[in-house]
């Protein structure tokens, strides 16, 4: 990693941490204990998921169980299906004409490819971010208020305005907007986008929150303070991360998949896949020989 | 392969025929450049007539003329009820106090038909305008009143000089006036006076002869071809009448070949000659004081003539007697030569003055030129727009969203698209056609054995149904426009709203839409502003009709200001073709307003992701 001058002491900490993190990986959490993992929920289950384009396999008998609160990670190069896996798990391909899906995707035990399920309500339960923060060019108020306000979520403004600070809150960056609420979104740096995105998304209460690359479009600073974030949300919700980068693959998530080819390699404890990798061609991704 | 020497190669860019493809080079940049420049220049400079030529003529109409006159306003028992009621639509014509009044500024009794042409130098409508004076306040009946009678629009025209006004020439000598009983009146000048006189009378005389030697050729050619057809010819009966047409085609040839020497002869005599002044010939006036001579004949040191306005006899020094011409011959110009007199007469004493033309402003269309205005255009055009505007906007807002945000892409998507873009190069006359037949007339078919008619629910001439058929004009421009600035809307925010759980619909309407509003209206703007310059398609639904009063509603007979222009500029009198520069200015003001509007609303709303 590169040597950063930076402001504050703060800064200087995180860069620190950021720096042990790139050479030995030391920062990992702590397996956890064979009863949690137990415990713990299945929120998705995904059974030999095929998708194509057109005549071409994007994604070929993924099989995978997402869990409740915790952090799943999907890692693996540029163009092996990882975000268009995650545009299944709330039916955003279905905005592409010639994209089709196959095997069956399970949210809490109801198929979301059903017939009867709506996309549209989907969506509000699986809330998703994007690799580039795309605020509405809108306020900060609107911006966050949009998704209670289609879905019928307050019933006035006082629970409007409680859940936006909520939100915004729980996004981390209530402090630094909650004077100017009425100024654009578009207004803030990108990390301050980024963090609104996740607000606005947070703002509508999904059970999932599917984030496709949160941090490519950012610095480190702004990066490290959305893995915080991430590591505060899994408290309450189910988080599903596309990452190109392991380090953060390694800081953020429990459990990790490894996808090459459109093909789901491995799925296990984060510690594990990044320990002791049960697939050679995870390995040799993890150590940097391609990809 | 042989094997190449890159660095025998790197020598050839410092070599001489590098350096002379380099001045090629820059030699060719600077002529394409010129080639632009002079492209640019050409450009510039017929806009710049354009321009000037139209800001000339609508200036010259920025004013008009009116005659201060001094009537005592009195009114028949028939104009008395006109006065008395409150309906504004009965107007009294008081044309009589007018034309007495106008009598009573001019010197002198007048006769029946002077008094006609007398009366015929104010407008029309100067008695019309003397009713609402006195329907105003109707105390002044009964008294006399200054007013204004608007001028004719001849007259104007004459006051500005489209005819030529009377110019002074060389008058430094002393003129002598000899009035006697049952002759023509005699001035006598010093031989230097009427010089150019002589000229002007000189060149028109060598111009005419011109035309006789034209004449006397043609009527040669006449000849020569008779003469053969009588050696063709064998029956006697129509020799005889080949004979009889040569005999007067030979007197034609004949009588044309004496004007020509006749009028050539006084062309180039330069002594002793008179002229004797026809109505083909300039106009030469002697003024002394009030009092005017029109000449007759013109000798070198005598002019003889009829008074218009008379002279008392005398001798005039130098300084107070004036020789004026006009070289527009009278019969020529829509302003006789006893009008100039009066005419010029009113200037002098001050009583012709100007005032700012609110009238072309305030008034809509009328057959006398003077009276024209263009606010029932203006009226025509502004419902016509809103017709328009509130069919085409609409309609193209939703077409462009349904195609680019819901319909599936395949063939018949592919289709419509390629129908629109064409629509939109269709030329508007056939839009007009098409309006006609289903707006206005109707189509008539038979549908199992009934008769019946599709359409023609909209009144001809009415800006409703001019406005539906600009509507079905602009809808492809709008279309055009709504599907490329929803196109420029990024996709991230359609993931953002759908993403958030927004159906289509949703993200549609809150999203997209007001992000690519800017831009679709910046296209519909362009397209009202096309659709408010045309022309044609109005004329074929009726929009041209002579029609005196702005339209209270768009079901009304109307008019827009390109078929008032198009319909003015194709009126005989004159001063139309003023107006009409006037008109075409307001429209352009409208026009270039529009256009920047768009561009305002692109600069404001300009949006960069």
């Amino acid at each position: 990693m590169t040597e950063m001058t930076l402001p504050t002491a703060a800064a200087a900490e995180r860069t620190e941490r950021e720096r042990t993190n790139a050479s030995g990986l030391a920062d990992l959490p702590a397996p956890r204990a064979a009863e949690e993992i137990a415990r713990a929920e299945i929120k998705f289950r995904c059974r030999d998921v095929d998708v194509f384009y057109g005549e071409a396999q994007a994604i070929k008998q993924v099989t995978i169980d997402i869990e409740d609160k915790a952090v799943t990670s999907f890692i693996g190069p540029s163009g092996c299906g990882k975000s268009t896996f995650l545009r299944c798990l709330n039916r955003m391909n279905d905005t592409i004409p010639i994209c089709r899906v196959g095997g069956t995707i399970e949210l809490d035990g109801d198929d979301v490819y059903d017939r009867d399920v709506d996309p549209v309500q989907l969506r509000a339960r699986v809330g998703m971010v994007f690799q580039k923060p795309n605020p509405f060019p809108k306020s900060i108020f609107e911006n966050v208020s949009y998704g209670p306000k289609i879905h019928g979520l307050a019933q006035n403004k006082a629970e409007l305005e409680g859940i936006i600070e909520e939100s915004l809150k729980r996004a981390a960056l209530w402090d630094e907007v909650k004077d100017r609420l009425e100024s654009p979104g578009t207004g803030l740096s990108g990390g301050q986008q980024q963090r609104l995105c996740i607000a606005r998304a947070i703002a509508t209460a999904p059970e999932v929150l599917l984030m496709d690359e949160p941090c490519s479009a950012l610095d480190p600073i702004a990066t490290a303070q959305i893995e915080e974030l991430i590591d505060e949300l899994k408290q309450n919700y189910s988080v599903v991360i596309v990452t190109h980068s392991m380090q953060q693959a390694a800081r953020v998530s429990q459990k990790t998949a490894f996808f090459h080819l459109g093909s789901m390699l491995e799925y296990d404890e984060t510690s594990k896949i990044f320990t002791a990798p049960g697939h050679e061609k995870t390995l040799h991704y993890i150590t940097g020989r391609f990809g | 392969m042989t094997s190449i020497d890159f660095t025998a190669l790197s020598a050839k860019h410092t070599s001489d025929a590098t350096r002379a493809r380099l001045r090629k080079r820059y030699w060719a940049e600077v002529r394409l450049k010129a080639y632009g420049i002079i492209a640019i220049a050409f450009a510039a400079a017929a806009l710049l007539l354009l321009g000037s030529t139209i800001v000339t003529k609508t200036l010259s109409v920025t004013h008009e003329y009116y005659l201060q006159l001094e009537p005592r306003i009195e009114a028949s028992e028939r104009d008395m009820e006109r006065l008395t009621s409150d309906n504004p639509r009965l107007r009294a014509n008081l044309r009589r106090p007018v034309s007495e009044s106008l009598q009573a500024a001019v010197p002198g009794e007048i006769s029946r038909r002077d008094g006609r042409a007398l009366t015929g130098i104010v407008s029309a409508n100067a008695g019309l305008e003397l009713g609402d004076l006195a329907k105003a306040d109707n105390s002044l009946v009964g008294q006399t009143v200054a007013f204004d009678a608007l001028l004719d629009d001849n007259t104007q025209l004459y006051l500005r000089g489209a005819f030529g006004r009377p110019q002074p020439i060389n008058s430094s000598e002393t003129a002598n006036v000899i009035v006697a009983e049952g002759q023509p009146v005699v001035v006598e000048v010093g031989p230097a006076a009427l010089s150019e006189v002589f000229a002007v009378l000189r060149a028109e005389r060598s111009f005419q002869a011109e035309r006789a030697a034209a004449e006397r050729d043609r009527q040669q050619n006449a000849v020569d071809v008779t003469i053969d057809q009588i050696g063709e010819a064998s029956d006697p009966e129509q020799i005889a009448l080949l004979e009889r047409r040569l005999d007067a085609y030979e007197r034609a040839r004949d009588a044309a070949e004496a004007r020509r020497t006749e009028l050539r002869r006084q062309a180039t005599v330069r002594r002793e000659i008179t002229f004797e002044m026809g109505e083909d010939d300039a106009t030469l006036f002697i003024n002394i004081g009030g009092g005017w001579l029109k000449a007759e004949t013109v000798e070198r040191e005598r002019v003889t003539g009829a008074f218009l306005e008379p002279i008392p006899a005398g001798t005039y020094a130098e300084g107070s007697w004036q020789a004026l011409m006009i070289e527009r011959p009278e019969a020529r110009r829509p302003i006789s030569d006893r009008q100039v007199v009066w005419i010029e007469n009113f200037d002098a004493q001050g009583k012709i003055v100007q005032k700012v033309n609110s009238r072309l402003l305030e008034a809509s269309d009328s057959a006398s030129a003077e009276l024209a205005g263009i606010w029932g255009a203006i009226v025509g055009s502004f419902w016509t727009m809103v017709v328009t505007f509130s069919l085409a906007f609409p309609l193209g807002v939703m077409a462009a969203i349904y195609l680019e945000e819901f319909a599936p892409k395949n063939r018949v998507t592919d289709l419509i698209e390629v129908n629109i873009n064409n629509l939109a190069a269709v030329p508007s006359i056939v839009f007009g056609l098409l309006g006609l037949a289903i707006f206005v007339a109707g189509v008539d078919i038979t549908l199992f054995g009934t008769e019946i008619t599709i359409g023609g629910f909209l009144p001809r001439s009415s800006p409703m149904a001019g406005g539906a058929v600009l509507a079905l004009m602009t809808l492809p421009t709008i279309i055009i426009a709504g599907r490329a600035s929803i196109r420029a809307v990024p996709p991230s925010i359609r993931d953002a709203a759908l993403g958030l759980g927004a159906s289509r619909l949703q993200t549609a309407v809150h999203h997209v839409l007001p992000l690519a509003m800017p831009g679709i209206l910046t296209g519909s703007i362009i397209g009202m502003a096309q659709a408010l310059g045309e022309t044609a398609p109005l004329l074929l639904v009726g929009m041209n009709s002579f029609i005196q009063e702005p339209p209270g509603d768009p079901f009304s007979p109307g008019n827009v200001l390109p078929t008032l222009i198009y319909q003015w500029n194709s009126n005989s009198e004159r001063l139309f073709d003023d107006k009409t520069a006037a008109a075409i200015s307001v429209l352009l003001i409208f026009l270039v307003a529009m256009n920047a509007l768009a561009v305002l609303l692109r600069k404001r709303f300009e949006r960069r992701w």
